[in-house]
């Protein structure tokens, strides 16, 4: 049903109370919020992972530059990766000014995302707070700071008393194994709904005529001309995807996987500087909101935010072991609560709900891989490591701009592939969450 | 929690061991051009299946040895015997 009265503007219709009293008293039900077609046989471009990276760029493909014969496809459904896994916390306060500049533009990006998509995502600007509990860590704390402040982010390092006041249920003592000396605070950060991102830009994307195909796994990447077997590799070019239901003609391919980003880049022929490693998160239950603002600590390896349902939710530090296996550990377990129960003594009687696993590709410097590669078309989105969820809106936008344009964008240029064969890595280890 | 089967301590958590990566064979620093360099030390074939690693035992026999793992499953396979040469890094 590719309704002709659907397209009529650049933004969907609005979610409103006036909506909701009027089909609750006509009793209907609610529209399906993005297209379920057939799949067709060619396509201007094919973005391979429906997550919020390659649902923004199929997005501001359709918005910013008009391209709108797109396919997302992906093998599960939609947000079923690390979009609806990870912890929802999003920042700019980073170490190098590549990586200030472009997650700053992110935040822009989240902070109009509501107004953009239509649909409320529930921007929390919280602030955000990264412990330090070792003298070098103080020292990385003050170096970040003065670098944000040089670009316009706001943020600063703060002592103990500050510390408290913002949050008194961390013990700010000098009684833990690991005392808090400072932090590094960073109002712009927050929370934003994860889940909410992943349909706003669908059902956004859909509104303009993008394709989505859920279950559609891309068993093989047709090139030709290439050095390597079946054309593939350096010097070959795109034409077209083989998926499960059949194969598409295509001669742009955006790779905007996590975890599977090596296999599938491998069917281009291209070899990417990335392993998988799962990363685990767990949740609490509910409790009366007492925690205000987004806490990290990279000695304790741990991040905690409270959800407005009053659940906490915790984040760990990539298993060490290289993985493709989604699984939780009861070592995790354990040290997440040691490690939590020394920043906050207070919550020991509370229970843990639930944990989960996602997996977060590790690039070698932690900066990601974008734009293009040796293969003409075959462009990527991949080695987010624990990132990816804060960088979405502007990764979209920037490899919506290389796949219309053909040019690298300035923003991105820092992260192409080629810095590896060059050796210009962008050291971002130390902006890390926690320590890896 | 991984049994990882050092071929000199026996089954160990892997928490008792450090996990060395992908095993290549390094390339002659004197011969290599600096692209296959750079190739060995930063490009992974990063399977979702059977790959053979590098782990050292720092708090049992303090050795380095390649074992084969299914990175999937987390299976091992053909761990090396006591003191087999197969178990050296390569």
């Amino acid at each position: 049903m590719t309704g002709i009265g659907r397209r009529l503007g650049r933004r969907p219709p609005k979610y409103s109370a006036a909506a909701l009293v009027w089909r609750g008293m006509r009793g209907d039900y609610w529209p399906r919020i993005w297209r379920d077609t057939e799949l067709k046989r060619s396509y201007d471009a094919v973005v391979i992972g429906g997550g919020v990276h390659g649902l923004a760029t199929a997005y501001y493909l359709a918005r910013n530059h008009g391209i709108t014969n797109v396919a997302v496809v992906d093998k599960a459904y939609l947000g079923s990766g690390a979009s609806g896994r990870n912890t929802a916390i999003v920042r700019a306060n980073y170490l190098t000014p590549e990586g200030v500049a472009f997650y700053d533009r992110s935040l822009q990006l989240y902070n109009s995302m509501a107004l953009d998509l239509n649909i409320n995502v529930m921007m929390s600007e919280r602030g955000h707070l990264t412990l330090a509990h070792t003298d070098a860590a103080l020292r990385t704390m003050n170096w970040r700071a003065e670098v944000n402040k040089l670009q316009g982010v706001n943020s600063s390092v703060i002592g103990p008393d500050e510390i408290k006041k913002i949050a008194p249920a961390l013990d700010t003592s000098d009684h833990p194994r690991y005392p808090i000396l400072g932090a590094l605070h960073h109002p712009p950060g927050g929370v934003v709904r994860h889940d909410a991102v992943v349909w706003g830009y669908a059902r956004a994307a859909d509104y303009m005529g993008v394709e989505m195909h859920q279950k559609t796994e891309v068993l093989d990447i047709l090139c030709e001309g290439g050095d390597g077997p079946d054309g593939k590799g350096p010097g070959g070019k795109v034409v077209g995807v083989r998926t499960n239901r059949g194969d598409i003609s295509t001669p742009v391919v955006v790779n905007c996987t996590a975890g599977w980003a090596g296999l599938i880049s491998a069917m281009a022929g291209v070899r990417l500087p990335i392993t998988t490693h799962p990363l685990q998160a767990a949740v609490t239950e509910p409790v009366k909101v007492f925690l205000p603002t987004v806490v990290v600590s990279g000695s304790l390896h741990v991040y905690i935010s409270q959800t407005d349902r009053g659940e906490l939710v915790f984040g760990a530090a990539v298993d060490a072991v290289a993985n493709y296996s989604i699984r939780g550990s009861l070592e995790f377990t354990e040290e997440l609560a040691g490690h939590v129960l020394e920043l906050m003594p207070g919550i020991s009687r509370m229970r843990l709900l639930r944990q989960w696993s996602g997996l977060c590709d590790m690039t070698p410097d932690y900066s990601p891989v974008m734009g293009f590669t040796p293969v003409d078309g075959f462009l990527v989105d991949v080695g987010w490591g624990t990132y990816g969820f804060k960088a979405a809106p502007v990764s979209g936008e920037q490899m919506a701009e290389a796949v219309a344009t053909g040019r690298t964008p300035k923003l991105i240029a820092p992260f192409a592939l080629s810095r590896f064969d060059s050796g210009e890595l962008v050291g971002e280890k130390g902006a890390a969450s926690v320590g890896h | 929690m991984l049994l990882v089967p050092c071929p000199n301590c026996g089954p160990r958590n892997s928490a008792d061991l450090r996990y060395g990566g992908e095993s290549h064979a390094r390339p002659d620093p004197a011969t290599a051009t600096p692209q296959q360099w750079r190739g060995y030390l930063y490009l992974r074939d990063n399977p979702a299946g059977w790959l053979r690693e590098n782990w050292y035992c720092r708090s049992g026999c303090r050795r380095w040895f390649a074992l084969e793992r299914n990175t999937a499953t987390n299976e091992f396979r053909n761990p090396p015997a006591p003191g087999d040469k197969r178990g050296g890094k390569a």
